[in-house]
């Protein structure tokens, strides 16, 4: 059964604050394979203007993906969630994210589409710190293939 | 976020230094415990796929670096977005799969700003499409 379009607009609750870490975003740096001093070492951060070190651009995704999972496994949405694939990414920063923020994640469902018998739904995760300066907006989109026999 | 690169120095088409990025099933399980996305079809063949697919937000991670190394500052990046138009497909023979990244200066925007169009690419495939980058020069 196709997505209910009337969930267009919807905004989930904030999640709770995720505390950055260094030694996560080290974590993440090394397992994309990127020694870029920027994301190992206060000091090279410092240097570069920011106050700490600074996270890879596609890390807010740690916290997006894990945030829209109040949007995939909505019941009353009803996504099936084995037949969906990531569309598309688009990520808009207000600021890099760096060691210390406490991140809370604000999701909206902003278009739900029919195309050719797939669902094609677009998430919207915006990333707020605890003081409320916005970070990044993640947009997320993906596709519920078809099930067979639909 | 004081890019090292000039707006005045750049043209439209000014191309990037290219890279390439080797990835393994190694990668991917690394990647899955980094980012918290252990969506089997990035580690287990035995989920219905014929063959390991990476993540395709391990190929977008890898596809900027050629844009950050570019920079000197990865927070001169305004806005990053692709599209994923293939698999990069990761056999468990050792070797693994290449993903090879080009990219160059698409668009001079107001502000210092430039927009750069990626292209990345595995076993001769296409693998993310409408990647583009916008920056922040100095």
């Amino acid at each position: 059964m196709p997505l209910d379009p009337s969930f267009i607009g919807r905004t989930y609750p904030p999640t709770a604050f995720y505390e950055v870490g260094r030694e996560k975003i080290r974590e993440f740096a090394e397992a994309v394979g990127d020694a870029n001093p920027v994301y190992l070492d206060a000091d090279a951060a410092k240097a570069l203007g920011h106050s700490d070190v600074i996270a890879p651009p596609t890390f807010a995704f740690v916290l997006s993906y894990r945030a829209a999972a109040q949007v995939v496994e909505d019941p009353e949405l009803g996504l099936d969630f084995s037949r969906v694939v990531h569309g598309d990414q688009r990520f808009v920063y207000s600021r890099p994210v760096r060691a210390g923020d406490r991140l809370a994640v604000t999701c909206v469902i902003e278009s739900i589409k029919s195309l050719a018998g797939n669902d094609v739904l677009s998430v919207r995760g915006e990333l707020h710190e605890e003081s409320g300066e916005h970070v990044v907006t993640a947009h997320m989109m993906l596709v519920a293939r078809a099930a067979e026999g639909e | 976020m004081s890019a090292l690169v000039n707006y005045d120095d750049v043209e439209v088409g000014t191309a990037l230094p290219a890279q390439s990025f080797p990835v393994t099933r190694a990668t991917l399980v690394r990647y899955a415990g980094a980012s918290g996305d252990f969506n089997p079809i990035h580690w287990n063949t035995a989920v219905g796929l014929p063959n390991v697919i990476g993540h395709g937000m391990f190929t977008m991670a890898e596809a900027i670096r050629v844009v950050t190394d570019w920079l000197g500052d990865p927070g001169a990046v305004v806005e990053y977005g692709v599209r994923f138009t293939k698999p990069v497909v990761v056999p468990d023979d050792g070797v693994g799969a290449l993903i090879e990244v080009s990219a160059k200066v698409a668009v001079k925007l107001d502000d210092r700003r430039v927009r750069v169009d990626l292209l990345a690419t595995s076993a001769g495939e296409k693998v993310l499409g409408m990647s583009r980058a916008v920056v922040q020069l100095a």
